[in-house]
């Protein structure tokens, strides 16, 4: 059993399980960082953006003027964005049989894999993680193509030009293999090869193993794995948690007992708590409002943006801001507030039964209803004529890089009364907000990410017992700057096994056996003997037969008849040959026992030693000697093939045979 | 007794003596016990039985075989005890046996009604009454009751157990009580029999493996050393002095808790000469031979006495501070100057609890903080007191809550992994951070306390309580800081902080749970309190969104917060802190002042609390000549006598009577003036003066709210518009002969008869306008004396009577027919 790491990303991972003769990708993310080293894509014009200086090298040489700008001491490449991919070269994608998805966050590297490695498997996942999937890729793609960019910048990426850029551009990994965004034929091409699949349903992988998404509680439809043969169990645990928030509770007990468990999704900032880091943000939006500030927040269309949305409906009236416009800006906006209100199956308890009173199980039906709540599809449009300020404003990409939230990044920055607010942990703030240095506008980082914190996973980990752990790197130490924190590390027993990016796994444990039926027939026909109380055994001859990795035991064919020359030939080719079977022995031989039957039998001069493996008796006249070992007698008598049998059968009385 | 009280006693003896009519309440029973008591402590007992000769048939006829309430059985054996407290009375109930039949074997100690816990109650209760004479003693050993008093201390009732050994107690006191005083060198083997017994008993329960019967014994001493200080008790120490420290070679000590309780109580005893009878040497001992979690309270004990030996004293303020050493150590800090924490390190047994559990920690950890805490302010404290380094260690602890500290110690690693996010310590080391302020310490350090306190103040992790904590101690270390002299305006470093501290509490304010803004609020208060008057602080203030933001809480939607908003508004207004803000909706429109919305707030919020902030709020205003107030108060009395008058919460009607007498003094003060200092002494006023002073009265209807006040449903509103009537009419008497009073006239007779109808509950009719002569003749004519007196006679003087009890408790069970008495 191997596992290939092919990101070294923990929380957007891409791995692949070979087990028995399949070969599953466990997740396909997309580590989208890398887009953090491009300039941002206005969506209108920027003379600011467009006038930044051309970067030279410090000789003064500037060849890279026209690829990269320097913004306040950062330089960016000027091009269209491009996200650095799951490795390609560690494993030939073509063999992989399926992928399974866990959460609409770890699919966004699909189309790369499905459309241009020879993938012809299936991929699995629930509904709701491949319709809130689908409605990511296709907010990003809609980002990208709606801003064309002339240019595509690939100089830089020359390693040896590489070498002489600033920081990060100098230590940016595997350059040479990040790629532009798909397009949304390949997104479609890529969705449909999904099957889906609902909790705790089991599917056959080449009768091989089975494989069953459980709820994981992280996001709607979101999954944790397992993955089964008749006696082995690996559980894969991406993106899970233990809150109470919208999605479905988290399923632990069908964890319990695996002998792998493959952790990984757990939060990226353990030490911010998700109820304080809610209770931040509202203070920090309700102080800027207040004030006359307008507040951007960068989101995904999905996710957290639903639990915020909830707080505020909460929250707004008690803090005066009822009069106060929230927009939500995206190509998806729409689908996505409509799709969360639709997948009732898949919600927390509490929103299941509100769908039977019936209400809408997310309250910013009302907030939409009542006018608190717009969203459009862009700031082309409607949202031109209905703007208001002070406001607050949830709307893409989280990287800032691309997207309307470059627009309100550029409109905003200059004012101290604004606020921008980051909720998703996936980027670092301060490296979003590079570009669009020097800023004037407030910027608050409130991280909420409700994954599993260190605390929980030692809880989990003690509940399921799993009896090895497959974890990435960064999850077996504290983080560097807190390297005190023995706490924001995975604390186990047996230590977990970490892996990083392009490492080969070879995981601990080996299969020793194998499910074989036996044909009804073939059973009855078996005579138990008991030979130890409560263990019977049988010998049994059978023909084996093995289709679709299952082995079935059938009865052995009749001995046909001798009759006719051509026919006989033709039966002794198909059917193997049944030999008479000896019977087996079974059971020990007491030395002392055997020499007092011996002597009983007229042998004298009689002398046993102690061996390492058992004993030797000695027949001094007849020099002949018997070896006694745990499985195995030996009679070595010199060409006297009378005494040999007469010892065997004296041998033999003290056996089982059956 | 009064004749009607004798009179009903009969019939309720009868009731209570019949099984058939049950009583059903225990309270009434309770009363009657307690008039007893008061009677008999006035007069003669024995009187009181031969009188009331139902009395004494009551108690023999509980006796019968019959299926009486165990109340009643309880109730009769603690009336006997009280009667039986005399010795004569005593005497009298033992010619017929009584008392004997009552507490003996052949009463409800062999019966079935034993098993009942009141029945054993009330056994224990008679006896610890009866037990006041020499007679009673005899009474006790005759019956045999001191055993079973014994086998009671256990008891599975807790009363009983407790009572048991209190009685013990006493009943030793008094067996040794006459002898003691004569003989103060007694040896323990010359003493009463009775004395003997119980001392052979707690020595045999010392002797005993048993925790709970060590427990017993320990127990009842630490009572008999806490409440007797005869020279016998000396004694006492002297001869179980040995048995109590053998406890101590035990492992774990036994029944640690109440050894410590026992050790404290004989140490504070004044009858003992504490170094004449190695009591300090087994302090010394206890305090090694006790686990760290026990040795806290001792250790604190110690250090409150008043006279102990300093080196004691040194080894229990070690005990006290081990386990913050080790926090300090563990944390590879220096554990300070001193000494003192010095050689409190080290201890393996005390850093062996607090790695044990968190739940061990922290208990730990909380328990010392507070120890400490008590201790602090005490003038025994110990001297040097740490200040330095238990800064230090609260400072770390705090920081070790929070992650924040980066110990290097596995030790420390391992602390810091058990008390992350620990609400219980962070709140108790914010307590003790706050404490801590009395004293002072160097600048890093204190610059130190204040980063820490900050950073509890912006963390979005800290809960409500600690925020309110760390809001506490932040405002007592503002406060703390030290002062340019002949300044009280914050210090330079203060003020660097405040500047800070301002954005976190502009952030606080728009929490989103109330507790939050709540606390922000009550801080911004007492900092406006305290430094409203200083440039520095009126510049920072001024100069952040925290007015503004206050303002915004006047309507916030939880009561409290708005209540909290008004008190903030009404003092920064009157420092004149209050900034009208430009509001977004009518930029350069008129705006509303602070008064309009306070009364906006009185006379719509649905809540108390906002409206009787507001009500205190204008109090204040009224006292400091606000400007608001100032400029027109006849208009503004008017329209808040009018508001307050008509609000359902008593408070605000009542705080609208503070007002009324505010104004009122203001309003008679310049016509007589009291001032002391007054360069002119006071002239007779002119004739037609105290009218004129009395006419902004009328004008604003004071009298009116005041005479409805008077008939308030609500008692204390009442009497406070009695004592403010009374006040107007003693300020109006030395001047009334010169004024015309029109005691008969029209207007005179209307008023009256006008509250004649408010007393008698239709408080539908105004009174209309009121000259000074009605008002003054009306005060006259009303009966204030007599209101005054029959409001502080309390509602329930009448249905406190015995006499009403009596038939209350006739009419519960309908022997006096009908249910004539209103059992309130």
């Amino acid at each position: 059993m191997k596992l290939y790491c092919l990101s070294g990303h923990p929380t957007l991972p891409c791995n692949v399980l070979k087990f028995k003769s399949t070969t599953i990708m466990l997740d396909c993310g997309l580590d989208m960082t890398s887009t953090l080293n491009f300039l941002p894509l206005p969506l209108v014009q920027s003379p600011r953006l467009s006038n930044l200086p051309g970067w030279s090298l410090k000789d003064g040489n500037a060849f890279l003027d026209k690829e990269l700008k320097e913004c306040s001491g950062h330089v960016f490449v000027d091009s269209v964005p491009e996200f650095c991919l799951p490795e390609t070269e560690l494993i030939d994608l073509s063999t992989v049989d399926v992928i399974l998805i866990s959460n609409y966050h770890c699919m966004m590297a699909l189309p790369y894999i499905t459309e241009h490695t020879g993938f012809t498997g299936t991929v699995y996942a629930t509904e709701p993680t491949v319709q809130i999937g689908r409605l990511l890729m296709e907010e990003l793609v809609n980002f990208i193509e709606r801003v064309p960019k002339a240019q595509s910048a690939s100089l830089w990426k020359n390693k040896d030009i590489q070498r002489l850029l600033p920081s990060p551009l100098k230590d940016a990994v595997e350059v040479s293999t990040w790629r532009r965004c798909y397009t949304m034929q390949e997104v479609n091409s890529a969705l449909s090869k999904i099957q889906l699949v609902g909790y705790s349903q089991k599917i056959e992988l080449f009768g091989a193993v089975q494989v069953t998404p459980l709820s994981s509680g992280y996001a709607l439809g979101s999954s944790n794995w397992i993955i089964q043969s008749h006696y082995e169990k690996v559980s894969y645990v991406s993106g899970s948690s233990l809150l109470t928030t919208h999605p479905q509770p988290m399923d632990q007990a069908s964890l319990k007992n695996s002998d792998v468990l493959i952790l990984t999704g757990l939060t990226q900032i353990p030490t911010a708590n998700p109820d304080g880091m809610v209770g931040e943000f509202c203070s920090n939006l309700a102080l800027t409002v207040r004030n006359g500030g307008n507040v951007l927040v960068p989101c995904y269309p999905s996710g957290v943006i639903y639990d915020l949305l909830e707080c505020l409906y909460q929250y707004i009236d008690s803090a005066g801001l009822s009069n106060i416009p929230f927009y939500f800006i995206s190509p998806v906006a729409n689908s996505s507030l409509e799709f969360s209100q639709i997948f009732a199956e898949w919600l927390c308890h509490n929103k299941q039964t509100k769908v039977y009173l019936p209400e809408p199980p997310f309250p910013h039906a009302e907030l939409i209803q009542t006018n608190k709540l717009k969203h459009y599809p862009s700031l082309h449009g409607d949202f031109s004529s209905d703007f208001r300020q002070p406001c607050v404003v949830f709307t893409g990409h989280p990287s800032l890089r691309f997207g309307d939230v470059v627009h309100f990044m550029e409109l905003w920055g200059k004012s101290s009364l604004n606020t921008v607010i980051f909720t998703e942990p996936d980027f670092s703030y301060l490296e979003a907000l590079a570009p669009y240095q020097p800023l004037a506008m407030k910027c608050i980082y409130c991280p909420i990410d409700t994954r599993l914190n260190f605390i929980q996973v030692s809880k989990l980990l003690k509940e399921v017992q799993p009896l090895h752990v497959v974890c990435p790197e960064q999850y077996t130490q504290p983080p560097p700057a807190q390297s005190h924190r023995m706490d924001l590390m995975i604390d186990c027993q047996p230590p977990a096994m970490s892996y990083r990016r392009a490492e080969v796994l070879a995981l601990p444990f080996k299969r020793r056996y194998e499910k074989i039926e036996i044909m009804p027939e073939l059973a009855d026909a078996l005579v138990p003997m008991e030979i130890k109380p409560g263990i019977s055994l049988a010998t049994v001859s059978a023909v084996l037969h093995t289709k679709d990795n299952k082995h079935v035991l059938q009865p052995p064919p009749r001995p046909t008849q001798p009759t006719g020359g051509k026919k006989r030939k033709r039966a002794s080719d198909d059917i193997p040959d049944c030999k008479v079977l000896k019977p087996l022995l079974s059971g020990s031989i007491p030395v002392e026992q055997f020499v007092q039957t011996l002597e009983k039998h007229g042998f004298s001069d009689i002398k046993v030693e102690d061996t390492a493996k058992g004993h030797i008796v000695l027949l001094q006249e007849a020099e002949t000697l018997i070896q006694i070992e745990e499985d195995s007698t030996h009679i070595i008598c010199d060409n006297d093939e009378v005494l040999r049998v007469r010892l065997r059968d004296l041998v033999l009385k003290f056996l089982q045979k059956f | 007794m009064d004749p009607e009280c004798s009179q009903l006693l009969p019939a309720l003896c009868a009731v209570l003596a019949d099984p058939r009519q049950p009583v059903a309440d225990d309270t009434c029973l309770e009363k009657l016990l307690d008039w007893f008591k008061t009677i008999t402590k006035a007069g003669s007992s024995l009187l009181l039985l031969q009188e009331n000769p139902c009395l004494v048939e009551l108690l023999c006829h509980v006796l019968k075989p019959q299926d009486l309430s165990s109340r009643v059985l309880s109730f009769s054996l603690r009336l006997a005890g009280v009667f039986a407290a005399q010795e004569d009375c005593f005497q009298y109930l033992q010619q017929g046996e009584l008392l004997p039949r009552l507490f003996g074997e052949p009463g409800p100690l062999g019966g079935a009604a034993w098993t009942a816990p009141s029945v054993r109650s009330g056994w224990i209760q008679g006896l610890r009454s009866l037990a006041q004479h020499p007679s009673a003693l005899h009474f006790l050993a005759d019956c045999g009751a001191v055993d079973t008093i014994f086998s009671l201390q256990g008891d599975s009732s807790l009363f009983v157990a407790s009572a048991a050994g209190q009685l013990l107690v006493h009943i030793l006191g008094l067996s040794m009580q006459g002898l003691a005083e004569g003989h103060p060198s007694l040896q323990a083997g010359d003493w009463p029999v009775c004395a003997q017994k119980i001392v052979g008993h707690i020595e045999e329960s010392l002797h005993s493996t048993a925790v709970p019967q060590i427990t017993q014994a320990l127990n009842v001493l630490t009572t008999t050393f806490g409440h007797c200080h005869d020279p016998w008790t000396q004694v006492l120490w002297v001869r179980l002095s040995p048995l109590v420290g053998s406890l101590l070679e035990k492992d774990p000590v036994p029944a640690a808790h109440s050894l410590v309780d026992l050790l404290l109580s004989v140490a504070r005893s004044p009858g003992l000469s504490s170094s004449s009878c190695g009591l300090w040497e087994t302090l010394a001992q206890t305090l090694n031979h006790l686990s760290p979690t026990q040795a806290g309270p001792l250790a604190l004990g110690i250090l409150k006495l008043q006279d102990c030996p300093q080196v004691l004293r040194a080894q229990a303020f070690v005990i006290l501070l081990q386990p913050l050493a080790c926090v300090l150590k563990a944390t590879g800090q220096d554990p300070g100057p001193s000494g003192v924490l010095d050689s409190a390190t080290g201890d393996s047994l005390t850093v062996d609890v607090l790695l044990s559990s968190k739940a061990a920690c922290v208990g730990l950890l909380c328990r010392t903080l507070a120890h400490l805490e008590l201790l602090q302010p005490l003038p025994q404290r110990p001297c040097p007191w740490p200040q330095e380094p238990l800064l230090g260690a609260a400072v770390t602890l705090l920081q070790l809550c929070r992650g924040s500290a980066s110990p290097a110690s596995d030790v420390g690693r391992h602390l810091c992994a058990l008390l992350l996010g620990c609400v219980r310590v962070q709140r108790a080391a914010l307590d003790f951070l706050g404490t801590l302020s009395q004293g002072t310490g160097p600048q890093e350090l204190v610059t130190e306390v204040f980063a820490v306190l900050l950073e509890y103040l912006r963390s979005p992790d800290s809960s409500p309580t600690v925020l309110k904590k760390a809001f506490q101690a932040t405002f007592r270390w503002l406060l703390s800081s030290p002062k340019t002299p002949g300044c009280c305006d914050l210090e330079p470093h203060a003020l660097l902080v405040l500047r800070e501290l301002l954005p976190v509490l502009q952030k606080r304010l728009c929490s989103p749970c109330w507790e939050v803004r709540d606390s922000g609020l009550e801080f911004l208060t007492q900092m406006t309190r305290h430094w409203g008057g200083q440039a520095g602080f009126r510049h920072a203030l001024l100069a952040s969104e925290v007015p503004k933001l206050t303002e915004q809480l006047l309507r916030d939607p939880e009561s409290y917060v708005r209540a909290s908003a008004v008190t903030v508004m009404g003092q920064l207004s009157s420092q004149g802190l209050h900034v009208t803000p430009v509001s977004p909706e009518h930029p350069g429109g008129q705006q509303k002042s602070l008064l309009v919305e306070l009364l906006h707030i009185l006379s719509t919020d649905s809540e108390g609390f906002p409206r009787r902030a507001v009500m205190q709020v204008f109090t204040q205003w009224l006292r400091d000549h606000h400007a608001d107030v100032a400029g027109d108060t006849e208009q503004f009395m008017a329209r808040v006598l009018q508001v307050a008058s008509q609000d359902l919460d008593w408070e605000v009607r009542a705080q609208g009577l503070e007002l009324a007498l505010v104004f009122l003094e203001q309003t008679l003060g310049q016509f007589h003036s009291h001032c002391p200092y007054a360069v002119t002494p006071p002239v007779a006023a002119p004739a037609g003066s105290l009218a004129q002073a009395l006419q902004p009265l009328c004008r604003v209807r004071l009298f009116e709210f005041a005479f409805r006040a008077l008939f308030d449903c609500d008692r204390p509103v009442a009497q406070k518009s009695c004592d403010l009537l009374l006040f107007l009419r003693a300020k109006t008497a030395s001047s009334s002969g010169s004024l015309e009073e029109s005691r008969s006239g029209p207007d005179v007779a209307s008023v009256e008869a006008a509250l004649q109808r408010w007393q008698a509950g239709d408080q539908g009719q105004p009174l209309g306008d009121l000259e000074p002569e009605v008002v003054l003749a009306v005060l006259r004519s009303v009966d204030l004396e007599g209101l005054r007196g029959a409001l502080a006679e309390g509602s329930d003087h009448m249905e406190k009577s015995p006499q009403s009890l009596l038939q209350d408790m006739l009419a519960t069970v309908g022997v006096l027919g009908e249910n004539e008495a209103d059992c309130y």
